[in-house]
């Protein structure tokens, strides 16, 4: 830890002082990881400007020291492509739990028309201590509603909102009714009974896309709706529906549900059942944004360690998915992403898949994949190095992170208390 | 002298009206000659004693004599019951007929309601209405008592089902054509008492722990309030409890582990409760023995589920599932433990099935003979009134069925009841039965007619074509129609002749025009074929009792011929080890040894080492352990698991008397979830709705036992207390914050102003105890300032929930002024602040690895807090506060080598050693080390990787957690469920009404969770 840190001060000194310099930079001899399930033990990757001009393997190769402006040595230590964090409110709450804080939950049923991107907050006091562990995006996503707004892709870097947009109203997302619902007793028992409220639940939302639809076929509209607006990308298909369900049925329904109106690029959210109605899902072609990977399952007679399989569930049977942290305390347990991958490492997946469900499936997943998601060239220079395993706690450690070629500033206020107060009782 | 009831019925109910001796008389006062002979009659004296040919006699309302050599009065009305049996009529002893439905006064969203709003000289909580007195408020419901009574039930014993404390209740007779006077047996005939607080709209309790509570202070403030004659205070409340120690007393527990509760309040009062049972003791039968109560048992067996559709099945969970095919067995279970008990009909919705569901009992195994007695001599044994009725014996009252067969036979029908020596429920004993085939002729013409008991088979045959012939009989008045086609039909009326078997009469054509008919009797009817019951095809088979009763629950086999009680055996499972060549982590100087063997013996670890033999005659599980690492349990400072039905009675700023040990719920899944995490001890905590909170249980997650034997024993007693944002109650909206404190200023004079009343509480007690002085008034025992009093005495230990620096200081400050220590704060996210004060306080930290963000309190929170602490030389654990994240406290400990350099060492130290240190347990457990408990995890990689997962974890040597076993646990939740399933598929196929799934789980709790707050609230621990 120690050299860690000397490493980062040193890295930083150099970087800070010599952005403009060092456009040109060879990474010589890391464990890559590429984000699309394969690895190069030791590897060179040159970046160039905003993007990764090459890579490959060191093997056979002399380095030549004059064709980059620096070169970074990197033997024993691991580069993996930016892990992007999904369907997060990362950036819209500072203390959650005060309201002056919360942009995240807006009223009414029906809002395609919010947008989660102006809200975010570059200067959050908890984005600093996610980029900290790796993960440099998030697809910033609102709650609330049957449709909650629009979410969109930023980095965790960025002088504004405008600055950090990586990809703009990328889809909107919508909370699925559910057969089932959970109610709430006296005496503290929770009950899992029908749903009374489904028949007019999917009334209002049959309703809502069938009126959504016909103006969206209108060329002209008389007048204008700004939430019918809003909601023609996703029939168009510039824009992937996120149907946030979990129950076999209901993502059955879900499925029908969007083909009757005809939404082509749906992706399921949540899907703790999913794993139930992988025929359907693989026929109809939808992605799976995986419940966090540390939570219970729903009944007591499952697997106990049900929702922590269902990653390597779900690719056992050629579904694409990849992973977020969307519950309790979403926002802070960002930074734990990887670890869940870990987890669900631990719990059957093989540990490069597990990779690519933080990095270029997910940017399949969310259309970015032509910018993000993996060591490739052509693609941003959006990685970072860890010391050791980034998926396992006690080794993962980062060392650089660069965002589009532009390093990442990896120290936080946490990191400034502690060395204030390690200062303060001169432990070290 | 044989003559028509039906007379005699009309007659009595109107005269039955001017009875009443001292009420005046409108006219001649008429005296009814009510002297009745029942003879020839099965005579069922009471549940031992059946007597054929018997006789009865009844004189004014009394049965006067009973038996076979009974002499008949001339005088009497003789009523010849041959082929017939008599009963007893049934009693209910737990009723509400004839009083008033509760009306629900709670009031939502006007802010605390903090002491009682009744108004008069009563206590200071609502829910305890011991004054309430059933016999002043009964009145007669007529609907209400045909409906009992058409279903054999004559006598209740009727009381209020509102509050905590109930008051009394009242013993009275059906008979509701007369005035309530002649109907009360018994005005005061038991006490009620229960755990809900019912109507009641105070605050206090909102929790199990918090009405725990409430009914033990009551009984102390009772004894208070005899003791001294009344003179500290008049109080309506207290004196009718009082009155109320007299009686039999009844607890509606509803539940088995709410029986076992009661039963343990019932132990300190030096008293006995009768318990009113929810139907599922059978699933903790030896606990339920050992109450030593009898019990009231409900008969609303569960209807079978719909399973039609498959994933909806999925959640219906085991428990349900087989609570559905084991239910109607509770009886039967009971009966086989000597556990006495009668039933009551007062969780049927549909009275009607009282009488089956018993017999669905007795054919899961329940004895005719003590199913009987449930119904009759029980109930009035219970409340002492079986001198009047419960049994047909001279001097009892002349409450009794008659019916065409026993009872326990499914065509059973009760013709008629009879209570107090008149009729209530009246059918002709031997009825015209018309079933045969005959032939009827009008306007020249013969057809052929059929008859049959079933309605919907009488049929008219006209030109081969059958057509349904409608009739009813009505004394002898037989009155019919029928149909040719759409446009032809008959009616006719006529009287019916029993001897010649003939109806003459007239019938009239569709055109208005009548005739004459005859109808004559040809042959009987054919033998209809009965349909089989369903439960007969179903062989009944109930599947095993298993312990704990839900998935990953075990089924114990007992030894053929064994007298070994469950509870034996499960704690005396296989719990000597060998384990060989581990890395054992051992918390000691030794701290890591590779390829190592350790020796667990008779629960204790016994031998660590290289190449362990076993002893000679040791039978042993021998573990190769190769690649494997060996730590000690895991130990959560921290936890909300397993409680019942709240984890903060947060409704006064203190509620030091609340006791989470009397809450645990051994049911609760996530103790194997985080048994399987490695988790072996944990601390069940009060939440942090309150500067003081109640007292910890500190259990060992012995999965499959009971609350008592989860705990650990003889641990120190603990208690929560809280700071900060909860405890000044910053998400209540302004209008309902009227609750001392609202700022942390407020907060530490709470704790100035209860530890200086506890003090002077404590000094109070032991000057009474040390004095000779006669009296003096004995002071009031105060559960809440008596815990206080323990902790100022170091015989109870603090864990306060805390965030902020300034609230850690300001504690330590309040503690050092009273001369004792915090113990541990607990979260303290701003402990590494104040790192060095709390190592010369020498408090222990227990805190969350990196939770933040969640509140305004927690924005200093750095992830780096257990390692500057721990560096400092404070001794600190990380906890869970979290069902789930208990599962991977191991991944949770290393996130303090990730953040701020710990060694691998000193990090497992935070989840195991570290944690026992602050319980006071670390003599026992937290290191490996010979003679301390097995309390050990076998990981299958390094302990502190997110890759690890345990494949053991022991405690006391036994393995609770085993991933082999685990499987075969699993695979037997899927077979079990499938065999339930189709039996209940078949239970729909053969007609049974069904009910829609619905399935139950546990609450997760967290420090914050208020009973009736909404989920949405996020973030607050």
């Amino acid at each position: 830890m120690k050299q860690t840190l000397v490493l980062i001060k040193v890295l930083l000194c150099l970087l800070g002082s010599a952005q403009k310099t060092y456009t040109n930079i060879a990474f010589f001899g890391g464990y890559a990881h590429l984000g699309n399930g394969s690895i190069i033990e030791s590897s060179l990757i040159q970046v160039k400007g905003t993007k990764i001009e090459s890579i490959q393997s060191t093997v056979g190769i002399k380095v030549n020291p004059k064709a980059y402006d620096t070169i970074i040595y990197l033997e024993g230590k691991h580069v993996y492509p930016a892990f992007i964090n999904v369907n997060n409110v990362l950036g819209l709450h500072d203390a959650e739990a005060v309201k002056a804080t919360r942009d995240f939950y807006e009223v009414g049923n029906f809002n395609p028309h919010i947008r989660s991107c102006i809200a975010y907050n570059t200067d959050n006091y908890i984005v600093p201590t996610v980029k900290t562990n790796g993960v440099l995006y998030t697809q910033v996503t609102p709650r609330g509603g049957v449709i909650s707004g629009s979410s969109s892709i930023m980095a965790l870097e960025g002088w504004n909102w405008e600055d950090a947009l990586l990809k703009s109203d990328d889809g909107i997302h919508l909370n699925f009714p559910k057969l089932v619902e959970k109610r709430w007793s006296e005496d503290e028992v929770v009950t899992n009974a029908t749903n009374k409220r489904y028949t007019e639940e999917m009334n209002n939302l049959n309703k809502f896309f069938t009126e959504a639809y016909a103006y969206f076929n209108e060329l002209n509209p008389s007048e204008k709706n700004i939430r019918f607006e809003a909601m023609k990308p996703i029939f168009s298909g510039a824009s992937n529906l996120y149907i946030h369900t979990d129950k076999a049925k209901d993502i059955l329904t879900a499925i029908n549900f969007s083909k009757k109106h005809k939404v082509s690029k749906i992706v399921v959210v949540g899907g703790k059942e999913a794993y139930k109605v992988t025929s359907d899902l693989k026929l109809n072609k939808v992605p799976v944004i995986l419940n966090r990977v540390n939570d219970l399952p729903d009944s007591p007679d499952e697997d106990i360690d049900l929702i922590n399989q269902l990653a390597a569930r779900l690719i056992k049977d050629s579904i694409l998915f990849c992973f977020q942290m969307e519950g309790d305390m979403e926002a802070m347990q960002s930074r734990n992403l990887p670890f869940n991958a870990g987890v669900a490492v631990a719990n059957g997946l093989d540990k490069e898949m597990a990779i690519s469900a933080l990095s270029l499936n997910t940017a399949k997943i969310l259309g970015i994949d032509k910018l993000v998601g993996s060591l490739e060239a052509g693609k941003l220079a959006t990685f970072f190095i860890s010391e050791g395993d980034a998926l396992d706690i006690k080794s993962h450690n980062i060392v650089l992170a660069y965002i589009g070629g532009k390093p990442v500033n990896l120290i936080n206020r946490q990191f400034e208390l502690y060395q204030k107060y390690k200062n303060k009782y001169g432990v070290k | 002298m044989k003559k028509k009831l039906s007379f005699l019925f009309v007659t009595v109910w109107f005269l039955n009206v001017y009875s009443q001796i001292t009420f005046p008389n409108n006219g001649a006062p008429y005296k009814p000659h009510t002297l009745f002979a029942f003879i020839n009659a099965q005579l069922v004296i009471d549940y031992e004693i059946t007597i054929n040919n018997g006789v009865l006699l009844v004189k004014d309302g009394k049965i006067i004599a009973s038996g076979n050599n009974v002499s008949i009065p001339k005088h009497a009305v003789t009523i010849d019951l041959k082929g017939k049996f008599i009963y007893p009529s049934f009693i209910d002893i737990y009723s509400d007929y004839g009083l008033n439905e509760i009306k629900a006064s709670r009031s939502t969203g006007n802010g605390p309601q903090t002491i009682s709003n009744v108004k008069g000289a009563f206590g200071w909580n609502q829910a305890i209405r011991a004054d309430v007195e059933a016999h002043k408020i009964f009145q007669h419901n007529k609907e209400k008592a045909q409906e009992l009574i058409r279903n054999g039930i004559g006598v209740v014993l009727s009381s209020s089902k509102d509050g905590i404390v109930r008051g009394s209740g009242v013993l009275a007779l059906l008979n509701h054509d007369v005035k309530e006077n002649e109907s009360v047996l018994m005005d005061k005939s038991a006490a009620f008492y229960s755990f809900n607080k019912g109507s009641s709209g105070q605050d206090y309790p909102s929790s199990l722990t918090g009405a725990i509570a409430l009914i033990r202070q009551t009984y102390y403030d009772a004894i208070w309030y005899k003791t001294n004659n009344a003179k500290t205070e008049f109080n309506i409340s207290l004196e009718a409890f009082n009155q109320l120690q007299s009686l039999p007393s009844i607890f509606e527990a509803n539940d088995k582990f709410n029986a076992i509760r009661a039963a343990k309040i019932a132990k300190e009062f030096n008293t006995k409760y009768i318990i009113k049972a929810g139907g599922n003791e059978y699933q903790r039968l030896e606990e339920i023995a050992q109450t030593g109560s009898s019990f009231i048992l409900p008969l609303n067996f569960p209807e079978p589920y719909d399973v039609d559709d498959p994933f909806e099945t999925e959640s219906i969970s085991l428990a349900d599932l087989k609570h559905w095919e084991l239910a109607p067995a509770n009886p039967a279970y009971l009966e086989k433990n000597n556990i006495n008990f009668c039933f009551t009909s007062y969780d049927l919705k549909d009275k009607s099935s009282f009488l089956p569901n018993i017999r669905k009992a007795v054919k899961h195994g329940l004895s005719e003979k003590m199913a009987l007695k449930a119904i009759t001599a029980n109930p009035a044994l219970l409340i002492n009134a079986y001198t009047k009725i419960g049994a047909l014996k001279p001097g009892f009252t002349a409450n009794f069925l008659i019916t065409n067969k026993s009872i326990f036979d499914d065509e059973c029908e009760i013709l008629q009841h009879w209570i107090n020596g008149n009729t209530y429920l009246y059918k002709e004993l031997d009825p015209i039965d018309l079933a045969g085939n005959y032939q009827i002729s009008f306007d020249s013409k013969n057809y052929q007619l059929q008859l049959r008991t079933s309605k919907s088979k009488n049929l008219i045959i006209i030109d081969t074509l059958k057509k349904s012939f409608n009739y009813n009989l009505n004394g002898q008045l037989m009155q019919f129609s029928f149909k040719i086609d759409s446009l032809t039909g008959f009616r006719g009326l006529g009287n019916y002749n029993a001897d010649s078997k003939t109806v003459f009469g007239k019938i009239q054509n569709s055109q208005g025009v009548y005739s004459e008919f005859k109808i004559q009797f040809i042959e009987k009817a054919p033998e209809e074929k009965k349909p089989v019951s369903q439960l007969k095809q179903i062989p009944l088979d109930p599947g095993k009792i298993i312990y704990p009763f839900m998935a990953y629950g075990s089924a114990i086999e007992t030894p053929v011929n064994s007298t070994l009680s469950v509870n034996y055996l499960l704690k005396k499972r296989e719990n000597t080890y060998l384990f060989k060549n581990a890395t054992v982590w051992t918390n000691e100087h030794d701290s890591v040894l590779r390829n190592t063997d350790v020796l667990v013996l008779a629960g204790k670890i016994s031998k660590i080492g290289k190449n362990i033999e076993l002893p000679k005659g040791t039978q042993a599980r021998v573990i190769d352990a190769t690649g494997k690492h060996l730590t000690p349990g895991i130990i959560d400072e921290h936890s909300h698991i397993a409680l019942t039905w709240g984890v903060n009675e947060g409704t006064q700023a203190s509620s030091a008397e609340v006791r989470m040990g009397d809450v645990i719920n051994p049911e609760d899944v996530n103790i194997y979830r985080q048994l399987a995490g490695g988790v072996t001890c944990a601390q069940l905590l009060h939440g942090s709705a309150n500067p003081i909170g109640g007292q910890s249980a500190i259990i060992k997650l012995r999965w499959g036992l009971n609350a008592e034997d989860m705990k650990v024993d003889k641990a120190d007693g603990f208690i929560k207390f809280a700071l900060g944002e909860n405890v000044k109650q910053s998400w209540v909206a302004d209008y309902a914050n009227m609750r001392f404190p609202q700022t942390r200023m407020g907060v530490e004079q709470v704790y100035n102003d209860y530890f200086t009343r506890a003090k002077e509480y404590d000094a109070n007690w032991k000057n009474v105890l040390v004095s000779k002085e006669k009296n003096k008034l004995l002071p009031r025992r105060d559960l809440e300032l008596e815990a206080l009093a323990e902790i100022l005495n170091k015989k109870r230990f603090i864990s306060c929930h805390s965030y902020v620096q300034s609230e850690i200081n300001m504690l330590m400050h309040v503690a050092d002024s009273f001369g004792f220590k915090v113990n541990t704060f607990t979260h303290i996210l701003e402990g590494y602040k104040v790192a060095d004060k709390m190592k010369n306080h020498g408090v222990n930290a227990s805190t969350f690895a990196d939770w933040w963000a969640y509140k305004n309190e927690v924005m200093d929170a750095i992830p780096y807090n257990a390692a500057l602490l721990t560096k400092v030389g404070v001794n600190t654990s990380v906890n869970s506060d979290d069902a789930e994240m208990a599962r991977r406290l191991n991944q949770e400990a290393a996130k303090a080598i990730k953040y701020g350099n710990l060694t691998e060492v000193e990090a497992l130290k935070l989840v195991t050693l570290n944690p026992a240190k602050m319980l006071h347990l670390d003599s026992e457990v937290g290191s490996v080390k010979v003679g301390k408990s097995a309390d050990l995890v076998l990981w299958n990689n390094h302990p502190l990787s997110v890759y690890a997962k345990s494949d053991m974890t022991l405690i006391d040597g036994i393995a609770y957690f085993d991933r082999v076993e685990n499987q075969k646990l699993y695979n037997y939740i899927k077979s079990e469920r499938a065999r339930i399933v189709s039996k209940l598929l078949n239970a729909k196929q053969s007609g049974a009404k069904t009910q829609k799934f619905t399935s139950k789980e546990q609450r997760l709790y967290h420090c914050n969770t208020l009973n009736g707050v909404s989920e949405e609230i996020t973030g607050e621990r």
